[in-house]
């Protein structure tokens, strides 16, 4: 019983690894929620992210900076977590487990953002909707929000290149 | 082709210069006009992707993209307004070699005065293959 505890926890501290040991993530300041196995990513306001001061609006590579890291942190993730069902044994798995997923750092192939509405100057959030992972390319797509979940401001839809091993066992 | 593309004035150079975002991850404008522009970006450990190769991150060369393809819609005739990306896809073609700086070059290939549509490549100076493409739609300052 406490096994579903101590999973619960090495879950989490794999997310907070996965923000803290990419710099890039670090760097914009993303946060990662997990509600079950849903991640939503909050990117907080800075003044650094305007790209157009007169309206002001958030700079275009940031709002598609973040829905990439969004669709590589769920595709990550995702990952994981099919891996792990079959591995309870967290002995070995808490020290090798971050590396694990480090090393398979989705790449990404391309992606393609569309911009609704300019990012105003305020916290963003967004999610990732995988739509496939085979066992070398995954599709994901992503949306951004401010207020409303279903009102996206920006999304993006793209294909990742993956070493996911579930699939050739 | 670059050396077709003009230098910018001091005030244009500023403004980029000046602009938050760019300003952040070091974005530097070399050339700009006719339609065109050229970017560069220092490599910076604070902007890696992948901690185990110490590529940069892909949202990163996005930036410098959309940027680089926002500078030369603006050259591309007398602007009465700012743009905005309608869409940008970029296409990964191989990691950027850690250590390098990026160089951005966007060319708009049609402009009409609603949507200027534009297409850039990002280098790292090592191979012929650039590191990244992309293809843009903005909305038309014209």
């Amino acid at each position: 019983m406490s096994n579903h505890k101590e999973i619960d926890q090495v879950k989490k501290e794999v997310l907070v690894s996965l923000v803290e040991q990419i710099p890039f993530c670090k760097t914009l300041g993303i946060k990662l929620d997990c509600l079950g196995n849903e991640i939503t990513a909050h990117l907080p306001f800075k003044k650094d992210f305007i790209g157009n001061p007169a309206i002001p609006a958030l700079h275009g590579g940031i709002i598609g900076s973040f829905l990439e890291i969004t669709a590589i942190i769920q595709l990550s993730w995702a990952i994981f977590l099919e891996r792990k069902d079959d591995q309870i044994n967290l002995k070995n798995l808490r020290l090798g487990v971050q590396d694990n997923i480090l090393q398979r750092i989705p790449k990404t192939i391309d992606i393609t953002i569309d911009y609704l509405n300019s990012g105003r100057p305020v916290e963003s959030f967004a999610r990732a909707k995988i739509n496939k992972i085979g066992h070398r390319y995954a599709s994901v797509s992503v949306k951004s929000w401010q207020d409303e979940p279903n009102k996206p401001f920006a999304m993006a839809s793209g294909h990742f290149l993956v070493k996911n091993l579930n699939h050739t066992k | 082709m670059i050396d077709e593309i003009p230098i910018p004035s001091e005030q244009v150079k500023l403004f980029f210069k000046n602009l938050p975002f760019s300003k952040y991850i070091g974005l530097k404008l070399e050339r700009i006009g006719n339609g065109q522009a050229v970017m560069t970006m220092p490599y910076q450990k604070n902007l890696i992707g992948d901690p185990k190769t110490g590529v940069l991150h892909g949202g990163v060369i996005t930036t410098l993209l959309d940027s680089c393809c926002g500078a030369a819609v603006m050259t591309a005739g007398d602007p009465k307004t700012s743009t905005a990306t309608i869409d940008l896809r970029i296409d990964y073609m191989r990691p950027a070699k850690p250590e390098r700086t990026i160089i951005a070059e966007a060319k708009c290939y049609r402009v009409t005065n609603s949507v200027v549509f534009v297409r850039a490549n990002a280098q790292d100076g090592t191979k012929k293959i650039p590191i990244a493409t992309a293809t843009g739609a903005f909305t038309s300052p014209f």
